[in-house]
């Protein structure tokens, strides 16, 4: 679904397509961060102790969580100067693209990134000969896999919008809210193989975050009908 | 201006120059920008639609704060117009440029996962001639060092050789040297390519029909390269041998001599063009002088150049190697041209200009682009199909050297608008390219994997 997104929506426009690999780069530098600050602590503790590096691997997590928020902020920062650029050369005043696109689309870059890293191992791996979950764990692996991947990418573009639209006007409890969503969601994640904790609340949150960046994008009911009858 | 320095890696003698060097070009630089100018016509129409798709329309509140300081912008002197047309659209062309490389890099990725061959050790190049079988570690890099010491000289040596060539308007030496080395790319490789792959997958094909399918293929390619043919086949065929020259490379070099070499050749390309006796500058500044293109076996066009060739009837009278090279001075002239009438024409924007030749020039207008060199195609694929076929953390790394190139190439891109002239492509591309092979491989895999062992997402 992701990547019928970037078919539809972003393939067309090349400023579009440059702004994604741009927040796919943003996120892999955040990425690249917070694996160098994890291993430098794994490094500096025992190997030996399961519950230590259980924890540390916890820690590495909301660190990275952390992180990504935070060149998310960045790029939104060289978003804005940017279009601050683009308008003051634009012939007709009007920046080609708006605010809220480039939110979209720097959501989707965010998105498919952390998608493509969690997933493409699996992927490759799952085309060779096995059987899942052999030594005892979920048979579920790959599915659950897919069905959370496919979350964190949605949920990661609707941050995006959420994100920026909170930058843009000041308001910091929606930040603060993206960042508490976020932690929640790879916290979740740790009840993993109890698939029953960490996928339906990201569901649950990916429905809500959903809503809300559609309504933020100045959607309404009235609108989603319009769009469902006349098609145009 | 476009162009990208590439530099050139010499694989056996005539593929030397077949990758040496590719500046962007110098000619192309006024065109360019006409070009620009021109190109506005086709591509504003569609940039309106896109426009007006978008959420944005003149009425809106923001375009409203905005007009006010677009109008004083528009009142400005024609450079403005350039630099913003060239701002603007450079989008456009970045995309054209990342398509392509894109592309190689799919197929050289590919290629590597699933034909053994090229990742097998069945010897080297001569010009990489020690061995990295050493049983300690400094003796490695020191034969590494070694190798890509000889490897940057060779290199350096031919371009300093084509460039004199040049200087001295030994043109017809040049040209067959360009398509003898383009010959054995595509016969020669093709075929060692073609067996490995049906090898691979089991399919058997018989000698004649092998042969008929590598004539076709070859015969078609150097016409494709070196004579007149439709774009997109051209760019097809620039991409299957960078592509295949890619894959020698990567078959051949050994691991640290790669990457040391792919180093130095960033600085070399970035010394070579930039520096004011660097080769290839040598080279673009006396293209420039003589007004034509660089050779266009050794470039990767966005955009079409000869059709003019095909409608001018002057031109016709000429030798077909001559025709290629005139059809772009006149394409060129052309381009000029248009833009002067353009820049009077505002706000109309019609794709159809009030004068006589109009259906060659909106051809030319349209589709002006950016040039690459096929050199930095090649590199760009070996750091990438190096990551594919020698990380363990496979496509992670993969993948993370293939956003660091599309975002160095797009920083290039930016730097090109800024300083219109020739640039080195390699450089910036190539350093994030490597910081991100080897971050990714060793801070990021254990991280991912622990990660993706715990089913942890973040």
């Amino acid at each position: 679904p992701a990547f019928g997104l970037f078919i539809f929506t972003i393939a067309r426009d090349p400023l579009r397509i440059i702004i994604l690999i741009a927040g796919a780069f943003f996120w892999l530098v955040s990425l690249l961060l917070s694996s160098l600050i994890w291993f430098i602590a794994v490094k500096a503790s025992d190997p030996q102790d399961e519950r230590l590096q259980k924890g540390l691997l916890i820690f590495g997590v909301m660190f990275s969580v952390l992180l990504q928020e935070a060149f998310r902020f960045l790029y939104y920062k060289l978003l804005r100067k940017a279009i601050e650029g683009l308008v003051a050369l634009s012939e007709d005043g009007c920046s080609p693209i708006s605010i809220q696109q480039m939110a979209y689309v720097a959501g989707v870059g965010f998105g498919l990134m952390s998608g493509a890293f969690s997933m493409i191992n699996l992927l490759a791996d799952a085309l060779g000969p096995g059987t899942v979950g052999i030594h005892g764990d979920s048979q579920l692996y790959f599915l659950t896999s897919a069905f959370m991947t496919m979350v964190l990418i949605f949920l990661h573009t609707f941050w995006g919008i959420l994100f920026f639209h909170g930058c843009e006007h000041r308001r910091w409890w929606e930040i603060a809210a993206v960042v508490i969503m976020h932690l929640t969601v790879s916290g979740s994640s740790v009840c993993n193989p109890l698939y029953v904790g960490s996928l339906v609340p990201s569901y649950l949150l990916m429905a809500a975050a959903a809503a809300w960046a559609y309504l933020l994008s100045g959607g309404s009911a009235q609108n989603l009908r319009r769009f469902l009858l006349c098609k145009c | 201006m476009i162009t990208f320095m590439n530099n050139s890696d010499s694989e056996e003698e005539p593929c030397n120059e077949r990758t040496s060097l590719m500046s962007a070009e110098s000619p192309p630089v006024p065109s360019y920008q006409d070009g620009l100018q021109a190109s506005e016509a086709g591509e504003t129409q569609a940039h309106r639609k896109r426009r007006a798709g978008s959420s944005r329309s003149p009425n809106n509140i923001t375009a409203g704060e905005m007009s006010g300081s677009g109008v004083p912008v528009r009142e400005s002197a024609l450079e403005n117009e350039e630099e913003e047309l060239t701002l603007k659209y450079g989008a456009k062309h970045v995309i054209m440029l990342f398509v392509p490389v894109t592309l190689c890099m799919i197929v050289v990725v590919a290629t590597i996962k699933s034909v053994r061959f090229y990742t097998e050790k069945n010897g080297q190049l001569i010009y990489t001639p020690f061995s990295e079988d050493t049983p300690s570690v400094g003796q490695r890099l020191l034969n590494s060092v070694l190798n890509t010491i000889i490897m940057i000289s060779v290199i350096i040596v031919m371009t300093v050789f084509l460039v004199l060539l040049y200087k001295y308007r030994c043109y017809k030496f040049i040209h067959g040297w360009l398509i003898l080395s383009s010959l054995m790319l595509l016969f020669l490789f093709t075929y060692i390519y073609l067996g490995e792959v049906l090898k691979t997958y089991n399919v058997a094909m018989d000698y004649p029909t092998l042969f008929i399918v590598i004539w076709n293929f070859g015969a078609v390619g150097m016409i494709c390269i070196h004579w007149k043919g439709p774009l997109q086949l051209q760019q097809a065929y620039l991409i299957m041998i960078s592509a295949l020259m890619a894959l020698v490379f990567i078959k051949y070099l050994p691991e640290w001599s790669a990457w040391v070499i792919l180093g130095a050749i960033s600085i070399y390309d970035l010394m070579a063009v930039l520096c004011p006796k660097g080769p290839l500058r040598m080279l673009v500044e006396t293209a420039q002088e003589r007004n034509e293109p660089i050779f266009p076996a050794l470039i990767y066009s966005s955009a079409m150049m000869w059709t003019v060739g095909m409608a001018k009837p002057d031109t016709a009278a000429r030798g077909p190697s001559q025709q290629t090279w005139d059809a772009a001075e006149d394409g060129r002239e052309h381009l000029r041209s248009p833009s002067h009438a353009e820049s009077q024409m505002s706000e109309t924007r019609s794709p159809v200009p009030t004068r006589p030749v109009t259906s060659l020039e909106e051809l030319e207008e349209e589709e002006r682009g950016v040039k690459l060199g096929l050199g930095d195609f090649i590199f760009y694929s070996v750091l990438v199909g190096k990551a594919a076929a020698t990380a363990s953390g496979d496509w992670n790394t993969t993948l993370a050297c293939f956003v660091a190139i599309l975002i160095g190439l797009c920083l290039t891109l930016l730097l090109l608008a800024v300083f219109k002239k020739a640039l080195p492509a390699l450089p910036i591309s190539i350093t994030f390219g490597l910081i991100f092979y080897f971050s990714t491989d060793n801070l990021v895999r254990p991280f991912m994997d622990t990660l993706a062992s715990h089913q942890l997402y973040i």
